[in-house]
């Protein structure tokens, strides 16, 4: 069992995802950068699918009751073991006993602690994420809280196979060269007038205070919708149209953008002219409040081929630690 | 006497008061004790509590309320008596 001395900003419970429930409007929720979660849950031996521990920006402080081996992944994030410095990417022994203190990341936002047989809470819909604005899953359906007390699973990892495990450098991600994230354009940009379709790719975003796990809302220049008769059904603002899907990583535009990001709503009446295409939503979601951020216009099969890029990341990874 | 700086522990936006009608937390010449509130941030929704990291004498306030900081800001300044 692990008890949380200090939840840290905002940690909270993740695996890959709830599937299947959209129309329900319930979000697939899960680690908003999988390749880091995933990343965490290899150095430890895990099946992908095991639960790890999201922590933003400043993270948990935690006291394991039993041993354990457990790996951080994403971003830059200082860690110490009873004094001893954890270093990243790397599978560590902890013992009964032990507290891990963590600091505030140094690079990115969001560092992924994995623990051999993952957080163990129950599933809800089939899956361990926490989505906090109905307060399902995870730990209680909210982020961790001092007092906390969370059960490792059992997978049958053999702890000290793993220890020591460390993940190649240069399979890695580094947050501080992220500066676009690549889009497909798309579906409602023939609401935006010509010029202001070709500025969306051309300028900086600047990412806001208000970037979290539901979306990331952006500023930067007006954006400027083509004339229209308000159709049936549809708002008044220039960027509603009649009620569409959200995809996850769609950009809307009520006035200015807002990513649509993992715990977003599912669908609504705003236009939505571009979606941030898989791989790089992972590395949105390690870009801080206050720097900027530009989309870079892809094809989808460019988008095909990027997604088998991390893959093939992944699996040397994986291949790496056998 | 030493300076010391509180620091910003993540990037956000910086409030010196609880509430736009209150009072600042802090103000230039103030004692403070380790652990105090001193500035709240504003990030992802929610507000965070900033604390004296020492026992001291606030003898600067490096940031205007409301402004833009990144993580590792220096935020007030302490004076401390050794």
């Amino acid at each position: 069992m692990i008890r949380v001395l200090d939840g840290g900003i905002s940690t909270t419970v993740q695996d890959l995802g709830r599937f299947g429930q959209y129309h329900i409007g319930m979000p697939p929720s899960g680690a908003m950068d999988l390749f880091s979660h995933r990343v965490a849950n290899a150095l430890v031996g895990n099946s992908p699918e095991a639960a790890t521990l999201e922590m933003t920006y400043g993270g948990a402080d935690l006291r394991f009751e039993e041993d354990a081996v457990v790996a951080l992944a994403g971003a830059d994030m200082p860690a110490r073991i009873d004094g001893d410095d954890v270093p990243m990417h790397e599978a560590v022994r902890v013992e009964r006993g032990q507290e891990l203190e963590t600091e505030f990341t140094t690079t990115g936002a969001r560092t992924y602690l994995a623990v051999v047989g993952g957080i163990d809470v129950p599933e809800v819909m089939g899956s361990k994420s926490t989505y906090t604005l109905v307060g399902i899953g995870g730990h209680e359906g909210r982020t961790l809280a001092d007092g906390d007390e969370l059960a490792i699973g059992e997978n049958g990892v053999d702890r000290e196979a793993v220890i020591g495990n460390r993940a190649p450098e240069s399979r890695l991600r580094d947050f501080e060269a992220i500066d676009d994230v690549r889009v497909v354009v798309g579906l409602c940009d023939y609401r935006l007038t010509d010029e202001s379709r070709e500025r969306l790719c051309e300028v900086d975003w600047k990412v806001t205070p208000e970037a979290d796990r539901v979306g990331y809302r952006l500023e930067g220049p007006e954006l400027d919708f083509v004339e229209r008769e308000q159709p049936f059904g549809a708002g008044t603002d220039p960027s509603n149209v009649v009620d569409v899907g959200y995809p996850i990583g769609s950009i809307q535009l009520p006035q200015q953008p807002i990513v649509l990001m993992r715990d977003a709503v599912t669908g609504g009446g705003y236009a939505t002219v571009a979606t941030v295409i898989s791989t790089d939503r992972d590395l949105l979601a390690q870009i801080r409040t206050h720097e900027t951020v530009r989309f870079d216009a892809v094809t989808v099969d460019e988008a095909l081929e990027a997604r088998e890029a991390a893959q093939a990341d992944l699996d040397a990874i994986r291949d790496a630690l056998e | 006497m030493t300076t010391e700086y509180v620091t910003a522990p993540m990037p956000g936006v910086f409030y010196r008061r609880p509430d736009p009608d209150d009072p600042p937390l802090v103000e230039v010449g103030d004692d403070v004790t380790e652990g105090d509130k001193v500035a709240l941030i504003g990030v992802m929704k929610n507000f965070h509590d900033v604390t004296a990291s020492h026992d001291g004498t606030v003898t600067d306030v490096l940031v205007d309320n409301e402004a833009e900081i990144e993580a590792g800001q220096e935020l007030i300044e302490l004076t401390i008596d050794d």
